[in-house]
């Protein structure tokens, strides 16, 4: 098959910049060119809605306080105020992912967030992160963890290697979540408006249809899997610093 | 600085009766659903819960499995442990799947998160007192 055809070509990483330190591949890339504009997006949409901040916001401005508020409640409803000091990481992943995804809705953009590469690093600092915080706060408590109130000293055997794996697969069911949904979706984008040429004038709007659809669609899983994405981490942070 | 060309055509009077009308819009179910959210369960459809529940049934058994693959390859016992941590991992993703499906909170933690669940204070009145 030539290249571009193939519902996969949109996800092939392509090198703008070679660069290489001692050996070490770090070319700035297609994603990274889009992690650059997504940051920029995200800086440019609140640093220009609080330029001047009104008590009456206008349009802008309110955008900007709403996305606040929305992680701010979200942080209070999952966490509690405990959650207050790590508001700034969680606004900046749910931004982050958020902005990365919309930016991948672009025709000819390209979507980092279909990478496992990106989201399972996403996952795994967040799961450092959180883990830290648990030990920090909790110190040998933290072991606790892996070990139900209430279990018989006798079951600790099998279930504390069962609760490890089971706390060890949540990068992976984090990361693999947010990454299978954006590729598959995009995919299945690709997919239907292939087929509108192939099918061609006679049969051809019969899937254009469904790509009309299939593209609100995948908006509304654009922002739902940054929800999600931010929701969880929020979840994780509300275990570390509430051990049972 | 503030002189918005929107805003300030409005006379003060009237701003008194648009904060009663906010602060009333804001008290409606409709709104306080959009604020709140249940927030401890995202928005779920029958394909997005299937999916999450392969993904959490998945994943815990490729960690049981990567465990158990890596302490064979340092301890030279291949292929004993990984059959046990499949077999463990397998385990902890039906775990995961019953806290997922029991609701008690998202796969992880012991205790039902009643502390956090439905009575928590997610007012919107958040956005003014911080402006102040």
């Amino acid at each position: 098959m030539a290249e571009g055809h193939s519902p996969l070509a949109q996800f092939e990483i392509k090198k703008l910049v070679d660069i290489n330190i001692a050996g070490i591949d770090a070319s700035f890339t297609n994603s990274s060119l889009f992690m650059v504009l997504t940051v920029a997006t995200v800086t440019l949409f609140l640093v220009g809605g609080m330029r001047r901040s009104e008590t009456v916001p206008g349009r802008w401005q309110s955008m900007a306080e709403l996305s606040y508020i929305f992680i701010a409640n979200m942080l209070k409803d999952t966490v509690g105020s405990e959650g207050r000091p790590y508001f700034p990481f969680i606004f900046t992943i749910f931004m982050f992912v958020l902005v990365g995804n919309m930016w991948g809705m672009m025709p000819y953009s390209f979507t980092f967030t279909s990478h496992i590469a990106v989201t399972f690093a996403m996952a795994f600092f967040i799961f450092i992160g959180v883990t830290l915080i648990a030990i920090a706060k909790h110190k040998l408590h933290f072991l606790a963890f892996f070990m139900p109130p209430g279990v018989p000293i006798v079951m600790a055997p099998l279930l504390v290697p069962i609760e490890i794996i089971s706390y060890l697969s949540r990068p992976i069911s984090l990361s693999v979540r947010l990454f299978a949904n954006m590729l598959a979706g995009h995919t299945l984008l690709k997919v239907f408006a292939g087929f509108i040429i192939s099918l061609g004038i006679a049969a051809g709007w019969l899937p254009f249809v469904f790509v009309v659809a299939l593209t609100g669609l995948e908006f509304v899983i654009a922002f739902l899997q940054a929800f999600v994405f931010t929701i969880l981490t929020c979840l994780y942070l509300n275990d570390a610093l509430h051990l049972h | 600085m503030a002189s918005d060309d929107d805003t300030s055509k409005a006379p003060p009077g009237d701003l008194d009766a648009f904060g009663q009308k906010l602060k009333k819009a804001r008290e409606t179910e409709e709104s306080r659903r959009l604020w709140k959210s249940d927030v401890n369960k995202p928005p779920q459809t029958a394909l997005g819960l299937a999916f999450r529940v392969s993904v959490e049934l998945v994943s815990a058994v490729a960690v049981g499995f990567a465990i158990g693959w890596g302490l064979d390859y340092l301890l030279d016992t291949k292929p004993w442990l990984m059959v046990v941590f499949i077999v463990l991992g397998f385990a902890a993703g039906v775990m995961n799947v019953y806290r997922l499906a029991s609701g008690m909170g998202n796969t992880m933690g012991y205790k039902k998160d009643d502390a956090t669940g439905n009575e928590a204070p997610g007012t919107p009145e958040e956005g003014k007192d911080r402006r102040g």
